[in-house]
């Protein structure tokens, strides 16, 4: 079956994933139960694969989605009632009557909500998400994350069990609750989109690529809540940290230092896209976290060169950043824009007076060389470039460190 | 997700005599023990791989030097109880829930019915990239 799913045209292809929120909407009203109707659709969607191309796309794709879908719910409640042996489920068999029609937006939030709900891990979240909003099949979702099949459909199975558990149904929640829900759900994007950077020097033959997953998944919610200043920092954030994507892996996979990227490598299109978005997200003046990411990231996109990056505003970005999360990574680049501005002594500071928060963060020794090998301290930088290599958890990052302490060690940089 | 190795040696648990002294029952009792929690790992999501090696007595050593034919020797080996005899791979949340799993592997039956706790060693496996955005474009891994 994933087999036709490669090989559909992009046109059905962005059809169905297109529709994919929108059927499971009607379906889960209709039919009230959430988990079986995500399975009917991720069925009607397989076989719309199936047949589509061979047979011509429907005159009325979504009424032939929501129908098969509906059929395949049908049929699931039957062989259910038989094994039961329960006379009263046939009542569930009557077509029930349509609701009214609820705006498309309104669905895809009552659906990511559901997806994204608190209750779920953020990989279970992740997985959940992508098949039933972005209408990815299990397949190419245990693919991207480099799972077996079969362990991704049950993560997802039971993600759904989890969420029914929960007590959350098919519904628009409460707006006095939706707050913090699309709080998770931003984080739960976030994630996804950090997994696109995590995979992709992966294997990737047929591999979706998570990043566009997330932006694209990014927009269906933004349209969804056009007010709501975060979640445009968040596609934001993503647009101009993607716009850097082609600069940043040289041919041979490696690395490629922010201050040695190609800049004309960078895509324009998406940096004023996401500086547009940034504006009008702070013109509302609610500033939150992802926001002010996107703004720091937007600062190294428009500067035309290394050199002339606006180290002081990207500071004063890092201090309201780490007053508002506290969080220790954003110190660590604190740290190193403090040593950009006031030169490496005032970073190397920073780190001395943070040391207790930052203790046993793997990302400190990296940190430390850095600033040790900018005050000239050759031999100090490369052995904790080294010590930061031996606890490094990604290969690139490794295979970095590793280098920078041997150009140390054999005096050329 | 962080992705574990364990991965499970030829050295027996403490005190269990080797499997050539157990009886039928107890050995099926002990790959039964694998299957179900392979099936377990499965249904939460987590298992990515399963490989059990082939012993050390079908082992050869390679060496080479790039231009000639490689050369192919019985050894030396390292102590059996050192080698690899299986793994799993699993895709977890954190460390703890490996540990945890590789509690439950160590605990396989032995004769009697009694968990073996054969020593399990966990090993990270390393990422393909570093996994979050804000950390790629700190000054770390992407200045200088």
């Amino acid at each position: 079956m994933t087999h036709a799913v490669e090989e559909l045209s992009p046109r059905i292809e962005n059809l169905l994933r297109t529709l994919a929120p929108r059927v499971l909407g009607v379906l889960a009203r209709r039919c009230g139960d959430f988990a079986a109707a995500e399975d009917a659709v991720q069925e009607a969607l397989l076989a719309a694969a199936g047949h589509w191309p061979r047979e011509g796309v429907p005159d009325n794709p979504h009424g032939w989605l929501i129908q098969t879908a509906h059929r395949r719910w049908t049929d699931h409640v039957r062989g259910e009632a038989a094994r039961r042996r329960r006379e009263e489920t046939a009542t569930l068999l009557e077509p029930p009557p349509d609701t009214a029609p609820v705006p498309d937006e309104d669905d895809t939030l009552t659906l990511v909500f559901l997806c994204c709900h608190p209750v779920l891990a953020p990989a279970s979240a992740i997985a959940l998400t992508l098949r039933a909003v972005g209408g990815l099949t299990t397949a190419e979702i245990a693919a991207a994350f480099l799972v077996p099949e079969a362990t991704m459909a049950q993560r997802i199975s039971r993600a759904k069990q989890r969420v029914k558990a929960s007590g959350a149904s098919f519904r628009l929640p409460p707006p006095q609750d939706r707050a913090e829900l699309l709080r998770s759900v931003r984080h739960v994007l976030y994630l996804l989109f950090n997994e696109g950077y995590a995979t992709s020097s992966g294997p990737a033959l047929h591999r979706v690529d998570l990043s566009e997953e997330a932006i694209r998944l990014a927009r269906l919610l933004r349209r969804a809540v056009p007010g709501d200043a975060e979640t445009a920092g968040l596609l934001a954030l993503m647009l101009l940290t993607d716009a850097r994507r082609t600069a940043r892996t040289a041919p041979d996979g490696r690395l490629v230092p922010l201050a040695e990227q190609d800049r004309t490598q960078w895509d324009r299109q998406r940096i004023a896209e996401g500086s547009a978005l940034l504006a009008g997200a702070i013109a509302r003046r609610a500033v939150g976290e992802y926001q002010l990411q996107a703004a720091i990231a937007a600062l190294h996109d428009e500067a035309p060169t290394a050199q002339a990056t606006d180290w002081p505003q990207i500071l004063a970005l890092y201090v309201l950043l780490e007053q508002m999360t506290g969080n220790p990574v954003v110190t660590l680049n604190r740290a190193v824009a403090t040593a950009m501005v006031h030169g490496p002594s005032e970073g190397l500071s920073v780190l001395e007076s943070a040391e207790a928060a930052l203790k046993g963060h793997h990302h400190v020794d990296a940190v430390r060389a850095h600033l040790l090998e900018l005050s000239g301290e050759r031999e100090a930088a490369a052995a904790l470039y080294t010590a930061a290599a031996a606890h490094a958890t990604s290969l690139p990052e490794r295979d970095h460190l590793t280098k920078k302490a041997a150009e140390l060690r054999s005096g050329n940089r | 997700m962080p992705r574990y190795l364990l991965a499970v040696t030829f050295a027996d648990g403490d005190g269990v005599p080797p499997m050539t002294e157990w009886t039928p029952e107890e050995v099926q009792a002990h790959l039964d023990y694998y299957g179900v929690l392979n099936d377990e790992l499965i249904a939460s999501g987590e298992l990515v791989d399963t490989t059990i090696l082939t012993g050390p007595d079908l082992a050869v050593i390679v060496t080479g030097d790039g231009q000639t034919a490689p050369v192919r020797t019985d050894g030396p080996f390292a102590e059996v109880k050192e080698w690899i005899a299986g793994f799993q791979i699993v895709d977890v949340e954190s460390e703890e829930r490996a540990i945890e799993i590789a509690g439950k592997v160590s605990a396989v039956p032995g004769p009697g019915g009694v968990p073996t706790r054969q020593p399990i060693h966990v090993r990270r496996v390393m990422d393909q990239a570093p996994g979050d955005a804000a950390e790629m474009d700190s000054y770390v891994r992407t200045g200088a």
